[in-house]
């Protein structure tokens, strides 16, 4: 019964996210960076002093912490998806390469590979970001240089399997090009695999933002990004707790989402690893996977990093 | 076996070869670090005696070499700040750290695990439902966010618990919780998924035929042979508390290696930062190292190739 719904909740979260990012300028009240400093720290609607203008109340600027979540949805979509989608394409060109040809060539990336995924990410964004001075690009392209190794490993794996097969071999002997193989046969293959990994990263994505804006090292003031937004929060615990809950709530609610799609997409898209993690429902699917990955040593490693998400 | 540990080992190095290198890299695009270092009376004849004094007049390569020396030597240079040895500053603030992330793999263990066990155990019923959805949290919850809501919850509204800084027991138990939530989630997912299998085993189903007592069964035959994956992989994952630290440390101003970081980078106090780096990098990826030698040697399948 749980584990049946999961799709819906995440389908209905994520639905609503991108409504909120997409349609920010239409839906939030009030302006996410300018503030009436005369209405600072206004209570939620609820409570004794609420004020229906501010639903969720305003922050030590008078801002309005509900339209603030709102376009911060556009932030946190915005660093994921790009970041994602760099770190992929990369990734994923160098596991083609890498599994196809095999040899030295394999030999020299998988190395490079196994380096970049043995790094510890969150300190070493930390301080790339805080050098490179904090911009939006700079989060964007860090998150990024310490997202492909797991996109490599990942697909080089699959193309070293689908190379094995009887159609790859026909291609070869029916006298196509590396690339065009690569193109037609290995990379349509890849796709569902590369649709699970990329999901499970989203909100890993969003919670490195979160961190790397909540520590003052990533997105720079006065952007509505929920870590900055928790940050501010953090003098006014306890006189204005809901500076800090809501955009937390937001960025829970969204994580867990991507995750449990994530995990339901695996199930249901990828044969491969739904071996690892075949079991009836969702929750229980993802028990297995690092019990199954535990199995190689080098994978351990990498499933580690994936599961553990550096304790952020 | 002796081949696969030679590469592992050789590969440890490569990577902290590589952080060294990201580390040198940034320190050398912060700017000029004579400016840092000297009096802003400083003549140019000053500027140019610490610039050959520290080595930044040679070429690049050369600066790279000495660099790299010196951290094998153990000298990371001095604070820009208090002019003290780096060292000592790492050397003060890594009891805290150390003390946070032992109790917080403590915590995980005496919560993931019997909750796991529990859970795999009696299947499908509320107690059940409720850990797995304390797990599924586990891995979507923001941990400064989680940090800020349990001082709100205990320190401010309930005031139980002090809010931050380190003290006595108490003032361990919302970091400690905090850092090690993540985890305690992990392994309470292993320990259930483990139990499950090792339960629908034929041997379980043997040792009740022979009337074994359920708790002998669950404890002697079922634990016991369960917790082999979750042992490996907690380890592993009890690595990861050394990136976490920034953050836990930061949210409960706990005075540990990763605040020292994080306000090292405030005051651009650059020699630190270099330092705490590369210490919790050396650290990690050591840690690693183990993780998988002992991993390797655990398992047979591994320990007998190319034997």
């Amino acid at each position: 019964m749980l584990g049946r719904n999961l799709p819906w909740f995440s389908g209905a979260v994520l639905v609503a996210l991108v409504l909120c990012a997409v349609f920010a300028a239409v839906l939030a009240p009030q302006s996410p960076t300018e503030g009436d400093i005369t209405a600072k720290l206004i209570p939620p609607i609820w409570m004794e002093r609420g004020d229906p203008a501010h639903p969720l109340g305003t922050d030590r600027f008078g801002r309005d912490v509900l339209s603030r979540i709102i376009y911060g949805s556009r932030i946190s979509l915005l660093v994921s998806l790009i970041a994602i989608g760099v770190a992929g394409t990369f990734g994923t060109l160098l596991g083609l390469i890498s599994g196809y040809r095999g040899g030295v060539t394999d030999a020299l990336l998988m190395r490079l590979t196994d380096i970049g995924l043995s790094l510890p990410t969150i300190l070493i964004a930390v301080v790339l970001v805080a050098v490179s001075e904090p911009s939006f690009r700079n989060v964007i392209l860090i998150t990024a240089l310490l997202l492909w190794p797991r996109f490599a490993r990942q697909v080089r794996g699959e193309t070293l399997a689908i190379k094995e097969q009887d159609f790859v071999a026909l291609a070869v002997v029916a006298g196509r090009s590396s690339a065009w193989i690569i193109r037609r046969h290995i990379f349509p293959n890849v796709v569902p695999t590369l649709l699970v990994i990329s999901t499970l990263q989203v909100g890993y994505v969003i919670l490195l933002e979160g961190t790397l804006s909540f520590l003052g090292v990533g997105v720079p003031p006065p952007n509505p990004a929920w870590g900055l937004m928790i940050a501010d929060g953090r003098g006014f615990l306890a006189t204005a707790w809901w500076i800090s809950l809501f955009p937390g709530l937001a960025m829970l609610l969204t994580v867990l989402a991507v995750n449990l799609l994530g995990d339901w997409l695996r199930d249901h898209l990828d044969p491969k690893l739904r071996q690892l993690g075949g079991r009836a429902t969702t929750l229980e699917s993802a028990d297995a996977v690092p019990v199954g990955a535990a199995g190689v040593p080098a994978r351990g490693a990498a499933a580690a990093s994936n599961i553990a998400a550096d304790g952020s | 076996m002796a081949r696969h540990l030679v590469g592992r080992i050789l590969q440890t190095l490569l990577s902290m070869l590589v952080v060294i290198s990201i580390v040198f890299v940034l320190t050398r695009m912060s700017g000029n670090p004579i400016q840092l270092l000297l009096d802003v009376n400083a003549t140019e004849r000053d500027q140019q005696i610490l610039t050959h004094y520290l080595g930044l007049d040679q070429p690049m390569p050369v600066q790279y070499a000495i660099y790299v020396k010196n951290i094998f030597l153990g000298d990371f240079g001095k604070s820009i700040l208090t002019r003290r040895p780096v060292v000592e500053h790492i050397w003060e603030r890594l009891p805290a750290t150390a003390e946070l992330g032992l109790v917080a793999m403590a915590m995980s263990v005496l919560i993931g695990v019997p909750l796991g066990m529990y859970s795999a155990v009696h299947r499908g019923t509320a107690l059940d439902t409720g850990a797995r959805i304390f797990a599924v949290l586990g891995q979507s919850m923001p941990a400064f966010w989680l940090g800020l809501m349990l001082i709100l919850l205990f320190g401010v509204v309930l005031g139980v618990l002090p809010a931050g800084g380190r003290g006595g027991a108490l003032n361990l138990i919302l970091p400690a919780f905090t850092l090690g939530y993540f985890t305690s989630a992990a392994i309470l997912r292993l320990t259930r998924s483990a139990m499950l299998e090792v339960l629908g085993s034929d041997y379980i189903k043997f040792a009740r035929l022979k009337g074994l007592s359920e708790q002998v069964v669950l404890w002697k035959h079922g634990l016991k042979n369960a917790l082999l994956p979750v042992v490996t992989f907690a380890v592993m994952l009890f690595v990861q508390f050394l990136g976490g630290a920034v953050v836990t440390e930061t949210v409960f101003a706990w005075p540990g290696l990763g605040r020292l970081i994080l306000e090292s980078i405030t005051t651009r106090d650059y020699p630190i930062v270099q330092a705490g780096v590369l210490v919790l990098s050396a650290l990690y990826l050591t840690g690693n190292l183990c993780v998988d030698v002992l991993y390797s040697y655990l398992n047979p399948r591994i320990r007998h190739a190319r034997a």
